[in-house]
């Protein structure tokens, strides 16, 4: 098969030459590079356990600490070490933002290569699903879930994937309109090949870097999502998130108190996070939207 | 006009299935499917009243029927805590949370597309380098925790502004627009709407800019190049215009995702709004609130789908929805 025919590999090509070149790209990547390292030496690089009460030398509890070298971010209104919260909250946010991600990514390239291949009543069928999952109010819904399951981090992947599949589908569904009708999937059919040999071999390759780059974005919005919903207090309760440290900030009256350096570190890191995403996509955007109107 | 109808009746099929997957989720709940409705604390009395009224001593078919029947009706139960009708304490929270969106749409809008026509205008400068991260930064940034930095600096240090609620204590009106139009009101409203219109501002902005470079590509503006035109007025008067439609669609569908949306700030700054009203129940287990408060969102959101649909429709008419795959 001659290069021309296999557009995958001129995707890939182009993917790799444009993250050397464009800034954005760049930017979003280190991000997750240097997040992910955090997130897997979170024990090493942490000077405390994130939930443990601290003392001071003199006997009492170590809280509310002003940023020193000992607490390099100080110290919640309980006595924990607020930088070492920082570092673990990178693991609960990659964990949420990964997994939701590749619920998404799975799901939406599926429905489109389905949807878009098969056309008729499939096409049908999962578009108006599509729709209707558009139509639920995200953050809303995501807190009436929380209602009614124990609180813990899957119930923010599970509501993320369940209302974001549909944009990744549409996307792929439209790449796959386009691609069913090239030369080498008529080529496929005649040869005598069946729908699912044609749609995984042939047409999926060409697909999933898209979806993998859409999948970026929602990397950010899980963990936005995440940050939201344990902010409004419907977040597990032992596990260090960023948004955890928030809302513990916030009812504990860092705001009147004017500990800045309690809740300005977990949301720059939320902004970097989201960011990342936003970069990435946008430095592959004439990958992503050949053309932005359709 | 088919289009319309057709548009028409796909909002109402997707209003019927959000209210379907809504009937599902509140009676598939683990333990007792009555204590939907019924709180424990009631006498056995208003237990048994209630009980009839949504036929929850029913088969699950007839008590679905009879869940839309009170649906159309707007009759959403009663509150076990605040003890009121649900749709009277939606009803009461509407106008706070319209207030909060409308505001803060209409500065991130106008701000949005003067910024965005103005990068679009400066592409390739030191400007739209330095400016487009920043742009990409503020809608990366948690509304809540953007809110949390304003309240600390503007009503804790400075005290220039509340730290939360929609009136004074005390304050008392003789009329629903009284208050939102009096002083005290707006004094209150100032952080909730900053906050909400720095996180608004991004997508019109972006919206503008790229469909502003777009726009002074195509044949019209070349054309207007050629005749001598200066280019400000092809800018204002060609690109600017054309460049308007996506950003009024989009401003149509943010005002539908928004009136639930507003959750984590309408919680920051204690806002009297339907987001609140919703994590207060959830969070006491007020399943008649959260349920009512639900729908009132998801109507709005379908409700406003469809009008930017039709707005796309209406505005340009190189949209032909007849042949739209």
């Amino acid at each position: 098969m001659s290069a021309g025919t296999e557009p995958s590999y001129g995707l890939t090509k182009k993917i790799l030459r444009l993250t050397g070149r464009d800034p954005f790209a760049l930017a979003g990547i280190s991000i997750y590079v240097v997040f992910a390292l955090t997130a897997l030496l979170a024990n090493v690089i942490a000077p405390h356990d994130p939930m443990e009460i601290l003392f001071l030398p003199d006997g009492n509890v170590a809280m509310n600490q002003r940023p020193s070298p000992s607490y390099w971010l100080g110290t919640t209104s309980l006595g924990r070490d607020v930088f070492s919260q920082l570092v673990f909250g990178a693991r609960s946010a990659l964990m949420v933002g990964l997994s939701a991600a590749l619920v998404v990514v799975v799901v939406g390239t599926l429905v489109g290569l389905f949807s878009g291949y098969f056309g008729g009543w499939v096409d049908n069928v999962l578009m108006r699903i599509g729709d209707i999952a558009l139509s639920i109010p995200f953050l809303p819904f995501i807190i009436v879930l929380a209602a009614f399951v124990k609180p813990n981090v899957w119930n923010v992947v599970i509501g993320v994937s369940a209302l974001l599949w549909p944009n990744t589908g549409r996307i792929v569904r439209s790449q796959v309109l386009s691609l069913r009708e090239r030369s080498y999937v008529e080529a496929a059919k005649v040869s005598g090949a069946s729908h699912l040999n044609i749609l995984f071999t042939h047409i999926a390759p060409n697909v999933l870097p898209i979806s993998f780059l859409y999948g970026s974005i929602v990397v950010g919005w899980a963990i936005f999502t995440e940050a939201s919903i344990s902010f409004l207090g419907f977040g597990p309760s032992d596990t260090v998130s960023w948004g955890f440290m928030l809302q513990d900030a916030f009812v504990s009256q860092a705001l009147s108190r004017g500990a800045y350096y309690w809740f300005i570190p977990s949301g720059v890191c939320i902004m970097l996070m989201v960011s990342a995403g936003f970069f990435i996509s946008r430095g592959y955007e004439e990958l992503l939207f050949p053309k932005l109107r359709d | 006009m088919r289009f319309i109808l057709t548009r028409l009746l796909h909002s109402l099929f997707v209003l019927w299935a959000v209210v379907t997957l809504m009937f599902l989720m509140f009676r598939l709940m683990p333990g007792d499917p009555m204590a939907a409705y019924i709180s424990e604390a009631l006498s056995e009395e208003s237990k048994q009243s209630i009980r009839a009224q949504f036929g929850l001593d029913r088969s699950l078919p007839e008590q679905y029927l009879l869940y839309v029947y009170n649906l159309c009706r707007g009759e959403l139960g009663t509150s076990f805590f605040i003890k009121e009708p649900v749709w009277d304490i939606v009803m009461a929270a509407l106008p706070n949370t319209l207030t909060l969106t409308f505001i803060g749409l209409i500065l991130a809008y106008s701000f949005g597309v003067v910024a965005g026509a103005y990068l679009a205008w400066k592409r390739g400068s030191l400007t739209e380098g330095i400016a487009i991260p920043i742009v990409l930064g503020t809608r990366a940034a948690p509304e809540f925790w953007v809110g949390m930095i304003l309240l600390a600096i503007f009503a804790f240090n400075l005290g220039w502004f509340p730290s939360g609620g929609a009136a004074s204590p005390g304050a008392m009106y003789d009329s629903e627009w009284q208050r939102l139009l009096s002083a005290d009101f707006w004094h209150h409203l100032a952080l909730p709407v900053l906050t909400l219109a720095l996180y608004l501002q991004g997508l019109p902005l972006l919206l503008m800019r790229s469909t502003m470079l777009d726009a002074l590509h195509e044949e019209y503006v070349t054309m207007a190049r050629m005749k001598g035109l200066p280019t400000r007025r092809i800018v204002l008067n060609h690109a600017a215009r054309n460049a308007m439609l996506p950003v009024a669609t989009a401003f149509a569908l943010s005002m539908g995702q928004l009136v639930g949306g507003n959750v984590v700030i309408e919680t920051v700054f204690s806002w009297p709004g339907l987001g609140r009203i919703l994590v207060q129940a959830v969070s006491s287990s007020d399943y008649p609130l959260a349920q009512g408060a639900f729908l009132l969102v998801s109507v709005a959101l379908i409700a406003m789908n469809l009008l930017a649909d039709l707005l796309y429709t209406l505005l340009d008419p190189r949209v032909s929805h007849e042949r739209r795959h």
